[in-house]
């Protein structure tokens, strides 16, 4: 059995840890907050800007386009976003596995890395990194997605990429959070834009022709899209951190119970003995 | 007057939401001015001035980029940047107005001109709402 001194150094690197554990869930519960905030405020422009990309692609539906049919030159570009700390438990990890589990070989694709821990954990596993916006990822603006999405169309205009991916972390609600690999580009029709734009009633015109609609508002599309995976992504990480920290503090708090109760049988043993020790010698002198 | 509701959503923020009697700004297609029962439309907007009419008051902003969807009984615009006069600085709005120009003028190869006339644009509606 361990003495009693080193148990009670252990419980008490134990106990230090906890307190950082506790400091650490409350301020990613904080944070949370506030990103989730942010999330819920983008949501008005994100489904406005949906439901007018729907009824311009159910209107289009058939038109060669590049943004609709992609070109076959080029590597895909995934744009990962994962967060620049860890000790978040699997958020991380899980991002990463949907690109190195996936379906993509490791020589057809380039990656766009918003996110130090999955810039390194890919960068490790041999991918190619074509760039690393990771000051981007905590605290998402609107121009920041902006530029990342000018970026990738112009790439992909100029026939370096052939397509772009967006892996990120979705915030179902505090406690679940998916990752997800999505098609940013080629465009993907939603199954419903056709029925959505049959029953909207009045037909949506638009003032310039069919082509020059979607190239001004594809790229708008995706940034929004771009921005979206930045704020959810951004609360599913400080989400993630809360749980992991949770759990943190909980174990500890385990920990420290059961070396509090070795301690004490330590103690009582060696006073035990100690009592033993003074009655046997006592009787040795009488 | 008649009026419609205008609701004007940038990513992070509702900027406005209310009824107005009309709202005029600036479309890739030229400017525009909505009144109540306007046909569906959908325009991409050009940066510009947008300009609200309230029953009792008018309200300026500057709109630099996004687009609009226009319906009889609703404008929604989904604006990327937009700004109201108080939150712009003038002094750089102006500083932004010269390089602008500056690159413009110069024309090296290297400029990249749909960038710099953009740049200049917003410089302009930015001081034009001021005024």
């Amino acid at each position: 059995m361990a003495s009693m001194r080193d148990i009670k150094r252990r419980k008490g690197s134990i106990q230090s840890t906890q307190q950082i554990t506790k400091a650490m869930k409350l301020v990613s519960t904080v944070k949370l907050q506030r990103a989730r905030q942010n999330a819920e405020r983008s949501r008005d422009y994100f489904t406005g800007m949906y439901e007018t990309v729907t009824s311009i692609l159910a209107k289009t539906a058939g038109m060669r386009h590049p943004y609709l049919n992609g070109s076959s030159t080029g590597k895909k570009a995934i744009v990962v976003m994962t967060s620049n700390r860890g000790l978040a438990g699997g958020y991380n990890s899980n991002v990463v596995k949907l690109i190195t589990r996936g379906d993509f070989r490791r020589d057809e694709v380039v990656i766009y890395a918003v996110g130090k821990k999955g810039r390194d954990a890919l960068a490790r596993a041999d991918y190619e990194i074509a760039e690393d916006l990771s000051e981007i990822a905590e605290e998402p603006a609107y121009p920041d997605a902006m530029r990342l999405s000018g970026e990738l169309l112009a790439a992909f205009s100029r026939g370096e990429i052939s397509g772009i991916y967006l892996a990120y972390t979705k915030f179902k609600n505090t406690v679940t959070h998916v990752p997800v690999l999505m098609r940013l580009l080629p465009v993907e029709i939603p199954e419903d834009a056709r029925t959505r734009a049959e029953s909207a009633g009045a037909p949506m015109n638009f003032e310039m022709e069919d082509e020059e609609a979607l190239n001004l508002l594809i790229p708008k599309y995706i940034t929004s899209l771009i921005y979206g995976g930045l704020v959810e992504a951004a609360a599913s990480e400080n989400g993630a951190r809360m749980q992991a920290m949770d759990s943190a503090t909980g174990n500890a708090e385990e920990m420290i119970s059961s070396l509090s109760l070795q301690y004490n049988r330590a103690r009582q043993s060696s006073i035990t003995q100690e009592l033993t020790e003074i009655i046997a010698g006592a009787n040795a002198i009488t | 007057m008649e009026q419609f509701t205008l609701r004007v959503i940038t990513p992070d923020r509702v900027f406005y939401q209310g009824d107005v009697e009309m709202v005029e700004f600036n479309t890739t297609e030229g400017e525009i001015g909505v009144l109540p029962g306007h046909i569906p439309m959908t325009v991409i907007i050009k940066p510009g001035i947008l300009t609200i009419t309230e029953a009792d008051a008018d309200k300026e902003a500057a709109l630099h980029a996004g687009f609009a969807e226009i319906l009889p009984d609703g404008v929604t615009i989904l604006a990327e940047i937009i700004e109201w006069p108080n939150e712009i600085d003038e002094a750089r709005a102006e500083a932004a107005k010269r390089r602008a120009e500056e690159r413009l003028r110069v024309n090296t190869p290297e400029t990249d001109m749909a960038r710099a006339e953009a740049a200049l644009l917003r410089a302009i509606a930015r001081i034009n709402v001021l005024k």
